[in-house]
């Protein structure tokens, strides 16, 4: 029944649209069905002085008086929506999602001849959801002035979802062409729902929604390795550190986790630092980075000076030890900041998502942390090999005696060691604050799978620590489909613990004098 | 090798005696003195980041007690413990509460889990427990003052909305939760009343996930998927606090708005949004039976109450702060009333109390210890707040033995 | 390897007289307990419910330090995995109490627990019969956990898996089964796991004399399990543990098998930690799969390191000692407990590598 309705009123929407702006006007401030039948009307008049309007409406700047009279905000003054002339503060009009999809639509109608490409691409989109038969002259239109290709993508897409919609069966088999042709669930979803009400064109649309399941089907499994890597990259982050302190110096830090969860503070406040400095503030994560370095660094330090250092050679000892220096961390960060979620903003160029060929979709924000674990890997890897400090670290731990009798001041190096670990940590922390809670417990949910990563690749291997991480991402994200989120996790850790039977080094074992300790 | 002790052995023996010595315990107040308010809300642990601002709400309340002269005349003193989101603990401390502290009202508790572990407690020993979060309800003790919803005060409002034409005429339901009591009894009420309004299973999907989960790329491209049947898709979430945040980015991140695939929760507030940018999350929904921007005089004075009391300007309310500070005066007005602390009396005083709230609605306490409360659906704002789009015109009774369970017809009676 | 060899500096401080008579009145005292108990209230010897339930819960926890100081004091085998056969021992006898409701639950049905029935499960799993009887269930307490370290400590001591890869293992294994028990599917009641006990043998629970009785059977099986400590350590195979812990490769040359060494003892290990669980639940009135989460198995080795690892006394006191601090402190201090607590673990480790007990006994260790 109300499908019908709804298909009346599309219909007698031209009619009233002729009613003219003004009086259209009116209904944006009423109720949630009012005002989204006001949107619709707006858009179809399709008079450019809506646009100012329906923004304000968009982004709660739109106020009524008692009188029912529009106004905006805008730059903290408020004015009459039509006569633009200043007015006193009303009560704010508050819209709802039925009337946001209804704004999207007409923003659509609107800014579709926009110079603005950014625009253009949000009002293909919003075509592409309103999908009325209304939009098929408009977007026959926009797709030949379009230059850009992908926008002129976008625009061919909506224009097939509104040629689905319109009465005209040549212009439905049209639309389904083209949706059959892309690799979307989105268009899946319309073909679909289309299918209901044509039964005359089954066979064309099964056929389409077809071509679309194989497409998938490929999207999916690249977004399946995309994840696992995702994943994989995290678990990499996270026991990087982990690789340094325990396999190359052979300490269990147990509080491991709490300078991952350092470094996801210092994210917090150097945001908060830089956010009263305009320019600053979009920096502030690039920043973080070395300061939760040198932060978890100095913490490191303090650590292995302080305590570790009197417990070499009883590795157990060291486990317990820092357990309790964890709960201490815990503790001091919950009654410092708070126990409650810090929020940490994510830059815009960390958002959304990019679109690859085929139609995967990658996330910004989990592209940029693989990338950044590989940076983080290649520069601990770099450290090692070329580095002063790298040769003394490595010196050290195939002889220490020697090392020191050939003028290396290993306690100098350990201490180094570990803040190098740390700061590792510290930067792990930097890119979780980006996916995860910052909150005093953000490391304990890591701590168990960076040992199981660092073990499974091998002690002392960075290159083992790597593929190790890798592979448990990547098969932990392939059995989740079919096993589902905790019994994949719990496959992949009993998986562990049987290929550690096999293989008790792991899966790049070291060999030599250093393996034998 | 000798181990190396650095410091003075003696120093340490004395240390460590003093810090072995058994505490001395506290002796026992009676009807005379302060009347003592226990406070079992964990602050370490996983959930400390929910229940700290709980204890703060009742310390706040005891301080404004006090502030007017106390409660029967008498001083109000907190005890507050941490069972540290633990819970036998939690046991543990509810019985030193009630038998070394001799509390005359406790009120804790956040997870099901932890009710459930002092609830013999609180019987055996007829203490009395307010209890301000929303549950799955089955449950239902003379000990006991549930003051956060029922299912029927939140879980299916919230659905029915989901279905009206406002809220997108959703055809299609993702159910999505962490998987423990709470949403499994809430999902499964919740398929009983889509299946009776004609929503079949093969347009229901459920999952579950591990408490904290943090990588949810996998189920949200599942529930992208599962809105490509041609069908209007919304997501109810009874995901647990703590997960919210890295599914909302991750729905955010995959581009799901609003507009398209609206979720709605049931168990994020403006506590958990404080820690996240709300800006990709404003159109989604949830459901309470408070929210912060209600305007209502209470609530006005609630929220200086609070920033005067917690001196942080970016602390916010939620809605278990809310039903603590209903539970809170509801208690002092049964005590008032009955002219004891005795728990008989007070629980006799509690029935048909009556309390204007913070949510702008005078709220009943009824025989079946479950208050009566409005119903609100909430949509995201970009600061982080919630904008009621829809409310019940007045506070509905609580269905505690949920209809939609079979076997609540077979149930005993509570006694 | 060296790491153990550091500690061998005395093999096995045997208890000096101060420690043994401390331990004869400390178990006097607690004996005294459930007397004073029933007292009048405003005696001055009166000591409350809940001192009893306490002292009670320590017992059980006293009897885990035990379990792990006989693996890793005498044999070196740090597991940080035993507060899973903890928890597994607890989920054989909270099955067997969950069974006895019976029809006393709130949805009235005969034989399902209700968290099965809201759960919507028409029958009971097929491994949750056999649990109506108590000696099934009790024999599965000390079963299973000895069934797993079996099978755990059989693949890892046949692969000279050792020291902290061992710890690791066993702490991803807790891990594991946590959240295999969060699981609701699994038929264990998921998060909540068991709560409400009405009866055990025929014993309401929830009456001081059900606590006194408990309290007493914990007690008697500390002592026990202390005499049979003591017997093993003392014993010719107490002598190979040892000297499996300070240099294993030197005994397997000599001869012994030591991977069926180290078994036996890491399986009898298991198996106290499933008694102490099973112990435990009844007592407090709920187990869940908070029990296996790797924090608690850490906190429970911290215990025997505060007390002094290879001490069997040594184990007693840090379990009743670093509980005590921390019952004591999450009133007194809520917010500051997690600061005394960690840094007592660091204290330890840092200047009393042989704990209490070291302290206690005359002098250093050499």
């Amino acid at each position: 029944m109300w499908r019908v309705v709804l298909l009346l009123l599309v219909f007698a929407l031209p009619v009233r649209a002729q009613g003219g702006f003004e009086a259209a006007l009116p209904g944006l401030a009423g109720g949630f069905a009012q005002q989204a039948e006001a949107v619709e009307r707006l858009g179809a008049i399709g008079d450019p002085r809506a646009v100012p309007i329906l923004r304000a409406l968009a982004e709660g700047r739109m106020q009524k008086r008692a009188d029912g009279g529009l106004l905006i905000v805008e730059g903290g003054a408020v004015r009459d929506a039509l006569t633009g002339a200043a007015a006193e503060a009303g009560e704010v009009v508050r819209i709802n999602n039925r009337v946001r999809g209804a704004l999207r639509g007409a923003f659509g109608r609107l800014q579709l001849l926009s110079p603005d490409p950014a625009e253009r691409i949000a009002a293909a989109e919003g075509l592409f959801r309103s999908r009325s038969p209304e939009n098929v002259s408009l977007l026959e239109d926009a797709v030949g002035r379009e230059t850009d290709p992908a926008i002129r993508d976008r625009m061919t897409l909506a224009l097939a979802a509104s040629r689905l919609a319109a009465p005209e069966d040549v212009a439905k088999r049209q639309g389904i062409v083209v949706l059959g042709g892309t690799a979307s669930a989105e268009a899946r979803g319309l073909l679909l729902e289309a299918r209901a009400a044509n039964p005359a064109l089954a066979a064309e649309i099964d056929a389409a929604v077809a071509a679309i399941d194989t497409r998938l089907q490929l999207k999916r499994v690249a977004e399946t390795a995309f994840q696992g890597l995702s994943l994989g990259s995290i678990l990499l982050l996270a026991a990087l550190g982990l690789a340094v302190t325990f396999g190359v110096m052979g300490v269990i830090n147990m509080a491991h986790g709490e300078m991952v969860m350092l470094g996801a503070y210092t994210t917090v406040l150097v945001q908060e630092l830089c956010r009263g400095v305009p320019w600053l503030a979009p920096l502030s994560l690039p920043i973080s980075v070395p300061a939760a370095f040198l932060v978890t660094a100095a913490v490191g330090v303090a650590l292995e000076r302080g305590l570790i250092r009197h417990l070499y050679g009883r590795p157990l000892e060291t486990l317990l030890m820092t357990f309790g220096v964890g709960m201490i961390l815990q503790q001091g960060v919950r009654l410092l900041f708070g126990a409650q979620n810090r929020e940490v903003v994510s830059p815009s160029w960390m958002q959304g998502t990019l679109l690859l060929p085929g139609g995967i979709e990658v996330t910004q924000n989990r592209l940029w942390i693989i990338l950044f674990s590989l940076v983080v890997l290649g520069l601990t890897v770099a450290a090692i090999r070329f580095s002063r400090f790298g040769l003394e670290m490595r010196a050290v731990v195939q002889n220490r005696r020697i090392a020191a009798t050939m003028g290396i001041r290993t306690g100098r190096v350990d201490a180094m060691t570990f803040a190098f670990g740390s700061g590792i940590a510290g930067m792990a922390g930097v890119a979780l604050s980006q996916i995860d809670n910052v909150s005093p417990n953000l490391g304990t949910g890591y701590i168990i799978d960076s040992f199981m990563v660092v073990v499974f690749g091998g002690v002392g291997s960075l290159a083992g620590t790597m593929i190790g991480a890798l592979t448990l991402g990547v098969v932990n994200k392939m059995l989740e489909p079919w096993a589902g989120v905790v019994l994949a996790k719990i496959a992949v850790l009993v998986g562990i613990m049987l290929f550690i039977q096999r293989r008790p080094k792991g899966l790049f074992a070291l060999k030599g004098r250093a393996a034998e300790q | 090798m000798t181990i190396r002790t650095p410091f003075s052995r003696r120093a340490l023996l004395a240390a460590g005696a003093g810090a072995l010595a058994m505490p001395a315990l506290r002796p026992a107040s009676a009807q005379s003195g302060p009347i003592k308010v226990g406070v079992l809300h964990s602050l370490s642990g996983t959930m400390a980041i929910s229940e700290t601002a709980l204890r703060d709400t009742v310390l706040m309340m005891v301080e404004d007690a006090n502030k007017k002269g106390g409660i029967l005349g008498r001083k109000v003193e907190a005890v507050v413990v941490d069972p540290a989101s633990n819970w036998p603990l939690f046991a543990e401390k509810a019985r030193e509460l009630l038998q070394v502290h001799k509390v005359d009202v406790t009120f804790g508790c956040w997870t099901s889990v932890s009710r459930k572990s002092v609830l013999p407690v609180f019987e055996e020993l007829n203490g009395l427990l307010f209890y301000p979060v929303q549950y799955e309800g089955e449950e239902q003790s003379k000990n006991v003052f549930y003051t956060g919803a029922a299912p029927n005060q939140q879980a299916i409002p919230a659905v029915e909305y989901l279905m009206s034409e406002d809220g997108g005429a959703a055809r299609r339901i993702a159910l999505l939760g962490t998987d423990y009591v709470y949403p499994r009894t809430t999902n499964r009420i919740l398929r009983a009343f889509l299946n009776s309004k004609g929503i079949s299973d093969a347009d229901i999907m459920e999952e579950y996930t591990p408490f904290g989960h943090s990588d949810w790329q996998g189920i949200v491209s599942r529930v992208k998927r599962f809105a490509g049947e041609g069908k209007k898709t919304a997501i109810v979430s009874t995901i647990n606090g703590d997960a919210n945040v890295p599914f909302y980015r991750e729905l955010g991140n995959q581009g799901i708005k609003a507009e398209d695939i609206p979720s709605v929760a049931f168990s994020v507030g403006e506590e958990e949004l404080a820690g996240i940018d709300a800006k990709p999350l404003v159109g989604h929904l949830a459901a309470w039976n408070y929210f912060m921007s209600v305007d209502s005089p209470v609530n006005t004075e609630f929220k200086a109450m609070w920033s005067a009391y917690i001196k942080n300007p970016k602390r916010v309310t939620n809605d278990p702060m809310e039903a603590t500070y209903t539970g809170f005066k509801m208690w002092s007005q049964a005590v008032a009333k009955a002219g004891s602390t005795s728990v008989d009396a007070v629980r006799t005083a509690m029935y048909g109390q009556k309390v204007a709230t913070p949510s702008g609605y005078e709220e009943q306490m009824f025989e079946n210890h479950h208050l009566s409360k409005p119903v609100m659906i909430g949509e995201i704002m970009e600061n982080g707040q919630f904008n009621v789009v829809w409310k019940t015109s007045s506070a509905i009774p609580a269905e505690n033995w949920s209809p939609f369970i079979p076997e609540n017809a077979s149930r005993r009676k509570p006694t | 390897m060296s790491a153990s060899i550091t500690l061998g500096g005395r093999l096995r401080p045997a208890p000096g007289t101060i420690l043994r008579g401390l331990l004869l009145a400390g178990l006097a005292l607690l004996a005294l307990l459930p007397v004073l108990n029933r007292l009048p209230p405003d005696a001055a010897l009166y000591v409350s419910d809940f001192v009893v339930a306490v002292s009670g819960k320590w017992i059980c926890y006293a009897i885990l330090a035990l379990a792990i100081d006989l693996a890793w004091g005498y044999a070196g085998i740090l597991s940080l995995g035993h507060g899973a056969f903890f928890a597994l021992g607890g989920y054989a006898i909270g099955m067997h109490l969950m069974r006895l409701i019976g029809p006393r639950g709130v949805y009235g049905h005969p034989v399902l627990p209700d968290f099965m029935v809201f759960l919507g499960y028409t029958e009971l799993p097929w491994y949750w019969q056999g649990f109506q009887f108590f000696p099934f269930a009790f024999a599965m307490a000390l079963i299973v956990p000895g069934v797993l370290a079996g099978v755990l400590g059989w693949l890892a001591f046949r692969s000279r898996i050792t020291g902290v890869y061992l710890s690791i293992i066993t702490q991803a294994m807790t891990y594991a089964l946590m959240l295999a028990f969060f699981r609701n599917d699994m038929g264990f009641g998921g998060n909540n796991g068991f709560t409400d006990f009405k009866e055990l043998l025929g014993m309401p629970l929830n009456t001081a004399g059900a606590r006194a009785a408990l309290f007493y059977a914990a007690l008697a099986s500390l002592g026990a399990s202390l005499l049979l400590c003591r017997h093993i350590t003392k014993s010719k195979l107490g002598r190979v543990l040892v000297a499996v812990r300070d240099a294993e490769s030197r005994v397997r040359f000599l001869g012994y098998d030591t991977t069926a060494v180290k078994l036996s003892v890491f399986v009898l290990s298991a198996m106290l930690a499933g008694l102490a669980g099973a112990l435990y639940v009844p007592l407090i009135g709920i187990i869940n799969p908070g029990e296996f989460s790797p924090g608690n198995s850490i906190e429970a080795v911290v215990w025997v390191a505060v007390g002094g690892r290879g001490t069997l006394v040594g184990a007693l006191l840090g379990a009743f000692s670093v509980n005590a601090i921390k019952t004591w402190l999450t009133s007194f201090a809520p917010d500051l407990w997690l600061f005394v607590l960690g840094g007592l673990f660091v204290a330890v480790t840092l200047l009393l590598p042989r704990g209490i007990v070291g302290l206690l006994q005359k002098g250093p260790g050499r």
